[in-house]
C-alpha cells in the first residue's frame, strides 16, 4: 500500500511536531510514509471565504501531488473535509473535466488520521504512552463533516498512562472556524472564552484535538487567560512513548 | 422585505453590540440550553428520526420541484372549497390585499396568528399605515409588540427577554393597547400568561377580521394548517367572520399523507414536544346543510412569492425553501447562542437566516444580507438537526462565493487580494516553501504590529525552527536524523 503524508499548510508552517509525529507513529506501526513535495494546501481557505477561482490552481496542485496513492493520510478533520467534499464544488467551477476526474479519483482516498488508524490499519492499541491528565475536544468538521465519532476518544482509551476527562459541551464549536476567526472575530472569541472555560473546568493539563487550526485558536485564549492548559494535537499524544514524550507547547 | 429592520447595520458590528450585553448572553444561553436539551430528548426516542428527516425532505423537495403545478392545483382547490385565492409578487402586493379586505369589511383591527411570512412582508406596520390595528395574540409576539421591540427567533421570538423584563412590558404598556395588567402582576410565569390571557380575550371577542399565515397548504385538497401551542390562534381562525392568511407558495405540499412525516417532524423539532398542542386544519369555508356555517363566512389566502422564485432558481440554495420554520438551527447554533437574533437583521435569524435572507433578496446589492452567509463557523450543528435536511453549511459556502463574484472586478479590496496572493503562493510549492522561511519574521511582526483581530483577545503560537518539509528534507523524512 502506497501511503502519502498530507501535513496541511498550517501543519508544514507552524506544527512541524505534529508531521513529525505522524511519520514516527505511522513508522512504528509498520507503515511508510511517502511526503509528496509538491504538496501545499487544500484550498479549504478560499472556497470557506468564497474564493473559489482561487481555489482551482490548488486543488489542481493538490491533486496532481497525491494522485496515484492508495491512501492519503492527514492529521486533520478540517482538511481531509475539504478534499472529501469541498474539491467537487471547485473542479466543477474550473469546468475543466480532467479535474473533476481527478477529484473524483483523489478526494475519497483521503483519511483523517483516526479514520486511517481505525478503519485502514485496523488498530486501536497504537502502544503509546502518555502519563498525563486530559480532556478532548472534537473538532466539528471531524465530527460532522467526516463523522469520525469515537474513534480518536477509542485511541485515547487505549494510552497507556492517560487520564482521560470529559470536556463539558464537547461538540460546541469552538469558535475558530478558518476566516470567521477574523471576520468575526468578537463572536469568535466569545465562543473561543467559552470553550475555554469548559477546558479549564476539567482541571486538565492538556487539551487534545485532531485539528491544529482550533487548537491555533483554543491555545491563544487559554494562552491569553495564563490558564497553563496546554494545546497537544492527537498525533503527537498517539506517537509519545516511555523513551519519547512530548509535552505539548503554551500557545 | 420588511420594514421593519431597515438600517441595520452588517452582522460584525451588530454582533458586537449584543456581546456585549451579558444579560441577553444570559438569557440565551439558558433559552437555547434548555430547548436544546428537550429536543435532543424527544427525538432520541424516535428510532426511526433519520428515515423521518428524509421523509420529510422528499415531500417538501416534491412539492418544491413541480411548485408550478401544485400552485394552480392549490388554487383550485382552494376556490372549490369557497375560499378567494389572491397571488402577490412582493411585500407591498401583499399587504395591499391584506388592507384593501380589511377595509372592504370596515375594521379598524384585525387579530393575527403568530406568522412568520406577515412579519417578513411588515403587514403589521402597513396595515397601521392604514389606520388599521393589527394585535398580535401569540403570547410571545404580544410581547414584542408591546415593547415597541423585534423578535429574535422564530418560534420564540421574545427569547431575549427574560420574565421581570416581561412584566415590565405588561405594567407599563398593555394600559394603551386595551385591558390594562391587574395592579398585583408578578412575574410568575402562570401570572403573566393570566394578564396576557385577560387582555387578549376582549380582542378576540371583538375582532372581525382575522389574519394568518400557515405551516402548510395542501394542494389535493385545498387545506391550509397551522401548528401552535397555545390556542389563541385557533381563536383568531374560528371567532372571526373574515379569515385572511398570507401563506408563501413554499408552504405547499401535493398530498393530505404528506403532513404525516412534517407533523412528526415539527414539534419535537421546534419545542421539544412529541406533540403540539393545537393542530387547525381548514378547507375553505365549512358549508352547513341548513343555517350559516361555522367559523368564518369568508376565507381568502394570498399566495406570496416575495424572493421564493428567486431562490428556487438557486441550484444548491432552493433547498432552503423546504424549511417548515422549527428554529432547531438556532437553539443548536453557537453564534446565536451568543449574538441573538436582532444581529442578523432580519425576521429569520439563525442558520436558517443567514442562507434565507441573501436567498430572497440576493446579494451584492448590501453590506448586511452580503455579511450574513460568513456569520457561521461552520461547525455544521444546524444540518444535524435540520428536520427536513437543509445543508445549511453548504448553501453558506456557496453564498460566500457569490458575494465573492458580486464584488469581482475592479479594484480589490484586502481580502481578495490576499486570496488572490495566497492561489499564487499555494498554486506551487517552491513558492510556499520559500514564504514559509519568513514564518518567524511573520509572527513576530504580528505581536508587535496588534492587536488585530486576531490577537486582540488571543495569543499566537510560536513560530518552529524550520517547516515540516525542510524538516523531511534535511532528515530524509526522518531516518537520518529523528531529533
Amino acid at each position: 500500500m502506497r501511503v502519502a503524508l498530507m501535513v496541511t499548510c498550517i501543519n508544514d508552517a507552524l506544527y512541524p511536531s505534529t508531521g513529525q509525529a505522524v511519520v514516527r507513529l505511522l513508522r512504528r506501526l509498520g507503515v511508510e510514509v511517502d511526503f509528496p513535495q509538491a504538496q501545499t494546501c487544500c484550498g479549504q481557505p478560499m472556497v470557506n471565504t468564497g474564493y473559489l477561482d482561487e481555489a482551482v490552481p490548488v486543488v489542481r496542485t493538490f491533486v496532481d501531488a497525491f494522485a496515484g496513492y492508495d491512501a492519503v493520510v492527514t492529521p486533520s478533520g478540517s482538511c481531509a473535509g475539504s478534499a472529501r467534499h469541498q474539491h467537487s464544488i471547485v473542479a466543477r467551477r474550473s469546468g475543466d473535466p480532467a479535474l473533476q476526474e481527478a477529484v473524483a479519483e483523489v478526494g475519497p482516498k483521503v483519511y483523517e488520521l483516526s479514520e486511517f488508524l481505525i478503519d485502514v490499519l485496523k488498530v486501536t492499541d497504537v502502544g503509546a504512552y502518555y502519563p498525563h491528565r486530559v480532556t478532548y475536544h472534537p473538532t466539528c468538521h471531524s465530527l460532522r463533516m467526516l463523522g469520525v465519532g469515537d474513534r480518536p476518544r477509542r485511541l485515547l482509551e487505549a494510552v497507556r498512562g492517560i487520564r482521560l476527562v470529559d470536556l463539558p459541551q464537547a461538540d460546541q464549536c469552538c469558535g475558530f472556524g478558518g476566516t470567521f476567526a477574523v471576520k468575526n472575530a468578537d463572536t469568535s472569541i466569545a465562543m473561543g472564552a467559552d470553550k475555554a472555560r469548559h477546558i479549564r473546568e476539567t482541571g486538565a493539563e492538556i487539551v487534545v484535538a485532531g485539528d491544529n487550526s482550533c487548537l491555533t485558536h483554543i491555545g491563544g485564549v487559554l494562552s491569553r487567560q495564563r490558564s497553563g492548559v496546554r494545546t497537544v494535537h492527537l498525533a503527537e499524544i498517539l506517537a509519545s512513548t516511555e523513551a519519547r514524550s512530548i509535552e505539548g507547547t503554551l500557545r | 422585505m420588511s420594514g421593519t429592520f431597515v438600517g441595520m447595520p452588517a452582522f460584525p458590528t451588530a454582533a458586537r453590540e449584543a456581546l456585549a450585553d451579558s444579560q441577553l448572553r444570559h438569557n440565551l444561553a439558558h433559552a437555547t440550553g434548555t430547548i436544546r436539551a428537550k429536543r435532543a430528548r424527544v427525538v432520541a426516542e424516535v428510532p426511526d428520526w433519520e428515515e423521518l428527516r428524509l421523509a420529510g425532505a422528499a415531500v417538501k423537495e416534491r412539492a418544491l420541484l413541480d411548485l408550478d403545478t401544485q400552485l394552480v392545483r392549490l388554487e383550485e382547490t382552494l376556490t372549490a372549497n369557497g375560499a378567494t385565492v389572491h397571488w402577490a409578487r412582493d411585500a407591498a402586493e401583499a399587504n395591499a390585499i391584506v388592507a384593501s379586505i380589511a377595509k372592504t369589511h370596515a375594521a379598524e383591527e384585525v387579530v393575527k396568528v403568530k406568522s412568520m411570512v406577515t412579519q417578513e412582508i411588515g403587514l403589521n406596520e402597513a396595515l397601521a399605515a392604514e389606520g388599521i390595528a393589527a394585535w398580535e395574540t401569540d403570547l410571545a409576539e404580544l410581547i414584542v409588540q408591546l415593547g415597541d421591540d423585534l423578535p429574535s427567533h422564530i418560534l420564540v421570538p421574545a427569547i431575549h427577554r427574560n420574565r421581570a423584563e416581561i412584566r415590565e412590558i405588561f405594567r407599563s404598556r398593555m394600559a394603551a393597547a386595551g385591558r390594562p395588567a391587574p395592579s398585583d402582576l408578578t412575574d410568575e410565569p402562570a401570572v403573566l400568561a393570566a394578564a396576557a390571557r385577560e387582555h387578549l380575550r376582549e380582542k378576540f371577542l371583538r375582532a372581525k377580521v382575522g389574519i394568518s399565515g400557515a405551516n402548510f397548504a395542501v394542494a389535493e385538497t385545498g387545506t391550509l394548517v397551522v401548528v401552535e401551542s397555545e390556542g389563541n390562534g385557533r381563536m383568531c381562525l374560528t371567532l372571526p367572520e373574515v379569515l385572511v392568511s398570507v401563506v408563501g407558495i413554499e408552504k405547499v405540499v401535493s398530498r393530505w399523507e404528506d403532513l404525516d412525516p412534517l407533523l412528526r417532524l415539527l414539534p419535537r423539532s421546534s419545542t421539544g414536544e412529541r406533540m403540539n398542542p393545537y393542530t387547525s386544519t381548514w378547507s375553505g369555508i365549512h358549508a352547513q346543510e341548513e343555517g350559516p356555517s361555522d367559523g368564518p363566512q369568508e376565507v381568502h389566502v394570498v399566495l406570496l412569492d416575495n424572493g421564493r422564485t428567486r431562490a428556487l432558481a438557486d441550484e444548491v440554495g432552493r433547498q432552503a425553501l423546504r424549511c417548515i420554520r422549527c428554529s432547531a438551527c438556532l437553539n443548536v447554533c453557537p453564534v446565536y447562542e451568543r449574538t441573538g437574533g436582532h444581529a442578523y437583521g432580519s425576521v429569520y435569524p439563525g442558520p436558517i437566516g443567514a442562507i434565507l435572507n441573501p436567498l430572497l433578496k440576493g446579494v451584492g446589492h448590501d453590506d448586511q444580507t452580503d455579511s450574513l452567509p460568513y456569520a457561521s463557523s461552520l461547525c455544521g450543528a444546524c444540518f444535524e438537526v435540520c428536520p427536513v435536511r437543509i445543508d445549511i453549511p453548504s448553501v453558506l459556502v456557496d453564498l460566500r462565493a457569490q458575494v465573492v463574484d458580486a464584488h469581482r472586478g475592479g479594484v480589490p479590496k484586502p481580502e481578495a487580494a490576499a486570496m488572490k496572493g495566497a492561489a499564487y503562493v499555494l498554486g506551487r510549492s517552491p513558492r510556499l516553501s520559500a514564504l514559509e522561511r519568513l514564518t518567524g519574521l511573520g509572527m513576530r511582526f504580528a505581536r508587535r504590529f496588534g492587536p488585530t483581530a486576531w490577537t486582540g483577545a488571543r495569543d499566537l503560537p510560536d513560530a518552529p525552527g524550520e517547516s515540516f518539509r525542510a524538516w523531511w528534507q534535511r532528515t530524509d523524512g526522518g531516518r537520518k536524523d529523528d531529533a
